[in-house]
């Protein structure tokens, strides 16, 4: 699939809200998954799974570990969108 | 105490229910039984969880812990203990026979359909039986011993007299005990309807629990949830807490004889009432209200009028009898709790709710099983018989404080 990175900043945010519960306007780019979005451990590997289904695409645990933010969530599957 | 019951949410609407005669048994809800040989479970309606909890942890709980915090929350409410103020004096002992089976369940299918990798990181922390206990214990502050029985139909009532040890032992002020069930998913009830266990009756649903009638053939599921706060005298006493009833007394038996069906003649039931009557430091006699296991199945019913004639011999003829099982369904590992609370009410309110469905007696089940209606008579001392597969028995007598 073929993306832009606003298509995709859409599908992430919707994600989030259904993983992790909070608002939409909470969702900025800059927003860290745990600090400002209260994800604990599991939510995060949870989260990925999800981001994984939703995306039909792959994230490995090295990967998913630097993913602390939306933005670099953003980024990093626009990059590995087939 | 708090109860989550199929015959209602909270403690005075289950109570309610258990006196007026009404069944919480319907069809099947929450999924497809088309192919089930049993169609009808005692179910928990409209139950709202974001009572209890936020709406992320609702995705990661499953329900046999939703209810148990449900339970819990209406127990310590009523109880007016403040745990935050001595919270490793509180314990919890919240039992469960199988736990989180919907999420198992699940997660089996993702597993052969996705793979392993796609298996949800919350499947053990909701899945294992002791999160239950372990939940309230997070969601109440409650740092004292933190544990469980798991002796499925008896899971509750164990929980309840291993709590009843720890208070008697010094370890603990205060015990948030009972037990905690949702089995009522296809794994659950194809399972129990393999076993032959489960009513198959296909009349009116509320008809399918007949304990001790000549005509039942297996018990109902239900599920549900029921917590009873247990606390030191001297600790009740000093911060003038309503006492409803003092639990005097466990016994606690294996049958050691079949994974299934209980020992001929209720011999290990039996055993576990005269130990309980010891406990207790009473004779037969001085129990003035029974309620049963009596969940509807030929053999339990059976070996346990049995097993009440051999400890009460001519004086089981007169004790008044019930069970709420056929109201509520069998809530396997709840149902212990469920039952020792309405022995509780029995003694506060001097109300002994009916054996409903009781319409053809059964010359092996002659007992006085309290037919179809309520009863008005002051009861004093009550018990209540627990009996789980694998040959699991428990009894719990408690009485009038005064």
């Amino acid at each position: 699939m073929s993306l832009s990175e606003q298509e995709i900043f859409e599908k992430v945010k919707q994600v989030i809200v259904k993983q992790l519960g909070v608002s939409q306007d909470e969702i900025t780019k800059e927003a860290s998954f745990t600090d400002d979005l209260g994800a604990d451990s599991l939510d995060t590997v949870e989260l990925v799974l999800a981001l994984e289904e939703e995306f039909s695409t792959e994230i490995s645990d090295s990967e998913a570990e630097k993913l602390t933010t939306v933005g670099k969530t953003v980024e990093y599957i626009q990059k590995n969108l087939k | 105490m708090g109860a989550i019951t199929p015959v209602g949410n909270t403690l005075p609407e289950y109570w309610k229910a258990l006196i007026s005669g009404h069944s919480g048994i319907d069809y099947i809800s929450s999924f497809d039984t088309t192919g089930f040989s049993t169609k009808i479970a005692g179910q928990i309606k409209q139950f709202d969880p974001s009572l209890f909890f936020d709406f992320k942890e609702v995705r990661r709980t499953s329900k046999f812990i939703l209810f148990a915090v449900a339970a819990a929350t209406e127990a310590v409410k009523n109880s007016g203990i403040e745990i935050q103020q001595y919270p490793d004096r509180v314990g919890v002992e919240i039992g469960s026979g199988i736990g989180g089976l919907e999420v198992m369940e699940e997660m089996a299918y993702t597993l052969k359909e996705k793979g392993p990798s796609r298996v949800s990181p919350f499947t053990v922390p909701m899945m294992i039986s002791d999160m239950a206990s372990g939940m309230v214990a997070i969601k109440l502050g409650a740092k004292g011993p933190n544990s469980c029985s798991v002796t499925a139909c008896a899971s509750a009532s164990h929980s309840i007299g291993n709590a009843f040890r720890l208070i008697q032992r010094g370890d603990v002020d205060v015990m948030i005990a009972g037990g905690s069930e949702s089995a009522v998913c296809p794994l659950g009830l194809a399972s129990f309807c393999a076993a032959r266990s489960l009513s198959t009756f296909d009349g009116d649903p509320k008809k399918a629990s007949r304990p001790f009638d000549a005509n039942r053939d297996g018990f109902v599921m239900g599920e549900g949830a029921g917590v009873l706060i247990l606390e030191d005298l001297d600790h009740a006493l000093k911060r003038g807490a309503t006492i409803h009833a003092e639990l005097i007394g466990f016994g606690a038996t294996g049958d050691a004889y079949h994974i299934t069906a209980p020992a001929p003649e209720g011999e290990g039931g039996n055993r576990a009432m005269k130990l309980a009557l010891k406990d207790a430091k009473l004779s037969p006699e001085d129990i003035e209200y029974i309620n049963a296991h009596g969940t509807s199945t030929h053999l339990n019913d059976k070996n346990e009028t049995e097993a009440i004639k051999f400890v009460f011999k001519e004086y089981a003829y007169q004790v008044p009898i019930s069970s709420t099982k056929s109201m509520t369904g069998h809530l396997l590992g709840a149902a212990g709790a469920i039952e020792l609370i309405a022995c509780v009410k029995v003694i506060t309110e001097g109300l002994i709710p009916p054996t409903i469905n009781y319409e053809t007696p059964d010359p092996e089940c002659d007992l006085n099983y309290t037919p179809n209606v309520a009863i008005a008579k002051k009861i004093n001392v009550a018990m209540s018989t627990s009996f789980g597969f694998g040959g699991h028995n428990a009894v719990l007598i408690v009485k009038k404080f005064s």
